[in-house]
């Protein structure tokens, strides 16, 4: 009892420094002279936000970019971990892979979501349908990784079959198959779990940006004699353009990033390392941090333009409205 | 509008709270402090009243319980608090928690490379006198060496494990009529004779599968021949880097091991094609032992730890063990085997206290008892073994004529021991060549 006690008054001590801190700032921004009272008031509110970005995002991008070009024990090696990512096949077959991810993902989530949204659209039983999609994006990538792994699970010809996929092979006179181990098609069965969650995100945002496309429009296209297709063409794709925008944008990101599916289920082996799980497998398993770092700075890279495309596309849309 | 005034530091102030609230560890339990009538054995460590030692390991489950169990009193009788933290990521994740500054006090590292990555990243304190004193005490000049990194002390030896024991059903072989193999040749042999005879029994199982850290029960097959078939001197050799991992003698050692491992009628019973050592479970994998769909399992001591509940350990038992037996006896008795070594991250009196316990010999005789365990500490009386298993790997870890090497993979750089020869264990049953996998290790060492 008296610990839970010495915590409460922790936070409330907490509580009260934070209060009191935002209040001086208040009281000074407040007292501050006319002249430069906007500036100051600007200064005071963005400073907190302003150090904790430097102390959180800033100072480590920097270390990791120095980092980047340093060897296991710390020493200056100029450009040998990049050498390394590009020379090594291992390294290589890494690099691959993420293209494939982030080329596949983010098109077949979204494509099957748009679909997924469009052929409920005004369905009867349109919330129970749409929740059964989204479902999944409920459950975190390790779970859906051991959920999956599961799925693909192996035992040789005449043994009884655990995975679930196996036990059809078995059911239909097929020779069981290890999902996991066969390289290169591995890849694709591990990118299925991503797909698995993230077409639910892409079908709710895309379902929310189909209702806002004016009926006017639709009708006016109907009623020019425009078919399904066309009016799905012509219509609706231009009126969800943003939303197309922002879901292809965050699930390439997310995909760029990907790494607790593939830890969780073949630890990128048999072929199927992604940039971030190799990033941190070198990192803090092999103990070579200068590798880690050098990969951590290439996935920057590859997200880096994704983000300010995403970022301009918006811009556009708000000068637009 | 006046509302949304008091919005933004409100709740700020809630993810504050939260924040902090997440943050403040548990300070601990109340560590009992009462004075045990035995605690006149403990004098030597000093009173620490209310003091908290954190310790980090790879140990969990029942193993964690026993570890608990055997400094209990320790923890009674100094007036310390054991904060013991088991995991299995411990490998990874120690290097994360010693960059971002919340390394524990104590590391019980399995890996003496794991060790020397973290003591010349210079994370690790030296070792106390008192612990470095008691090591040249209680264990052979080996072990001590295993500890020390750069000529600087760091680490005392814990508990130890002798690896390549090959595991069999005593009934099944008696049934049959089969011996217990003497040679190396005599176990091929017998294993080509299970394998002609029996339909539904493959002579051996096999399993690779541990997570993120897949491949390493191979590495222990690989050691094992290279000790048997070129001895010490070529695996000290192997092991620090004197000749390349590539050697032909190594490759010639990937494909005797590929004997058994790559061989189709070889493995792998109850489990399915070679491959299938790669998705097996490693604590799975010897259980076709028991219900006769596989002859042997080659597999360390703790084994004895994952057969089910109630099974028999015994040499007239369920299932018994005999060491991987020589393939060139000129060569010795050679087993290889691991441990724990404790690191510290801190050097406060408390923490060395600790320290200087757990190299002793009652620390050595109070986690035996428990059973499960052995220890190679010269301190450690052969009759607190429990088991008849623990008994047997004792009398191996004391017998002088015994040549024994750690296990190899633990000693050679993180970046090849836990890293690439895991992973070219995998692509080697996955069908890669041992030439080429054995090319592609070399060419991971690191180069500093």
């Amino acid at each position: 009892m008296e610990f839970i006690g010495g915590k409460l008054l922790q936070v409330v001590i907490a509580l009260a420094i934070f209060a009191a801190v935002i209040g001086i700032i208040m009281l000074v921004v407040d007292r501050a002279p006319k002249s430069v009272k906007d500036r100051v008031t600007v200064a005071g509110f963005l400073a907190p936000a302003a150090i904790l970005m430097l102390v959180g995002l800033v100072y480590p991008a920097i270390r990791t970019s120095t980092l980047a070009f340093t060897d296991a024990s710390g020493n200056g090696n100029g450009f040998d971990n990049f050498v390394w990512m590009f020379t090594q096949p291992e390294a290589l077959t890494t690099l691959r892979n993420t293209v494939i991810w982030t080329v596949l993902v983010p098109l077949l989530s979204t494509s099957f979501g748009l679909a997924y949204a469009v052929f409920i659209d005004k369905a009867r039983g349109e919330k129970v349908l749409k929740s059964l999609v989204f479902m999944p994006m409920a459950i975190s990538f390790v779970g859906a990784g051991i959920i999956w792994k599961l799925v693909y699970d192996y035992r040789g010809p005449g043994i009884e079959q655990t995975g679930v996929l196996n036990f059809f092979r078995d059911a239909l006179g097929m020779d069981p198959k290890q999902f996991l181990l066969d390289a290169p098609e591995n890849t694709f069965f591990l990118i299925i779990v991503m797909v698995w969650i993230q077409t639910g995100f892409a079908m709710v945002i895309l379902s929310a940006a189909i209702k806002g496309v004016p009926v006017e429009l639709v009708e006016a296209a109907r009623l020019d004699g425009a078919n399904a297709w066309q009016q799905f063409r012509n219509v609706t794709i231009p009126g969800i353009r943003g939303a197309l925008v922002v879901v292809l944008t965050t699930i390439t990101i997310a995909t760029l990033k990907v790494f607790d599916i593939v830890r969780t289920m073949t630890a990128g082996n048999y072929d199927t390392s992604v940039v971030a799980n190799e990033m941190y497998t070198q990192a803090f398993r092999a103990g070579e941090p200068g590798r880690g770092a050098a990969l951590a700075l290439v996935l920057f890279l590859m997200v880096l333009p994704i983000v300010v495309y995403n970022a301009r596309v918006l811009r556009k849309q708000r000068e637009i409205h | 509008m006046k509302k949304t005034k008091y919005l933004l530091p409100v709740a700020a102030a809630g993810v504050l709270a939260l924040t902090l609230s997440a943050c403040s560890g548990d300070g601990g339990g109340g560590g009992s402090t009462a004075g045990s009538d035995n605690c006149s054995a403990y004098e030597s460590y000093g009173k620490h009243d209310g003091k908290t030692v954190s310790v980090y390991s790879t140990i969990v489950d029942i193993e964690a319980t026993n570890l608990e169990e055997s400094w209990k009193q320790f923890e009674d009788c100094t007036g310390i608090t054991i904060k013991y933290e088991g995991s299995k990521e411990f490998e990874t994740q120690i290097g994360v928690r010693a960059q971002s500054g919340t390394a524990p006090d104590v590391a019980i590292f399995p890996q003496p490379g794991l060790l020397a990555t973290q003591a010349r990243a210079g994370y690790l304190k030296p070792a106390p006198k008192t612990v470095s004193d008691l090591v040249d005490k209680n264990w052979s000049p080996d072990w001590k060496k295993y500890g020390t990194v750069d000529g600087t002390y760091y680490a005392a030896p814990m508990l130890a494990n002798v690896k390549g024991f090959v595991w069999y059903a005593p009934k099944t072989f008696k049934d049959k009529g089969w011996e217990v193999p003497k040679t190396w040749d005599e176990m091929i042999d017998l294993s080509k004779k299970i394998a002609a005879d029996d339909k539904n029994m493959k002579p051996w199982c096999a399993g690779f599968e541990s997570g993120e850290a897949t491949g390493w029960p191979g590495t222990d097959w690989i050691e094992d021949v290279v000790l048997r078939a070129h001895g010490p001197e070529v695996y000290d050799q192997w092991v620090a880097h004197q000749i390349p991992f590539n050697d032909p003698k190594i490759v010639e050692s990937f494909d005797k091991a590929g004997d058994i491992l790559l061989n189709q009628d070889m493995v792998n019973g109850g489990f399915g094609d070679v491959r299938s050592i790669l998705s097996t479970g490693f604590a799975q994998a010897g259980q076709p032992v028991l219900d006769g769909t596989c002859a042997m399992h080659h597999q360390a001591n703790f084994q004895a730890a994952n057969w089910p509940a109630g099974t028999n350990v015994a040499e007239d038992g369920d299932v018994w063990a005999f060491i991987t037996p020589p393939i060139d006896e000129s060569k010795g008795k050679a087993v290889t085997g691991g441990g724990e070594m404790v690191g510290a991250y801190k050097d406060t009196a408390e923490v060395q206290s600790f320290l200087a316990y757990l190299a002793s010999a009652d620390f050595a005789n109070n986690r035996v008892k428990l059973g499960g365990v052995v220890s190679a500490n010269k301190g450690l009386d052969p009759n607190n073994a429990q088991s008849d298993l623990d008994k047997l790997t004792v009398k191996i870890l004391q017998d002088p004529e015994t040549v024994f090497r750690f296990d190899g993979s633990d000693l050679m750089p993180s970046a090849v021991g836990s890293n690439s020869f895991w992973k070219g264990i995998v692509q080697w049953i996955n069908g890669t060549s041992s030439q080429d996998v054995a090319n592609s290790i070399e060419s991971s060492w690191p180069k500093s």
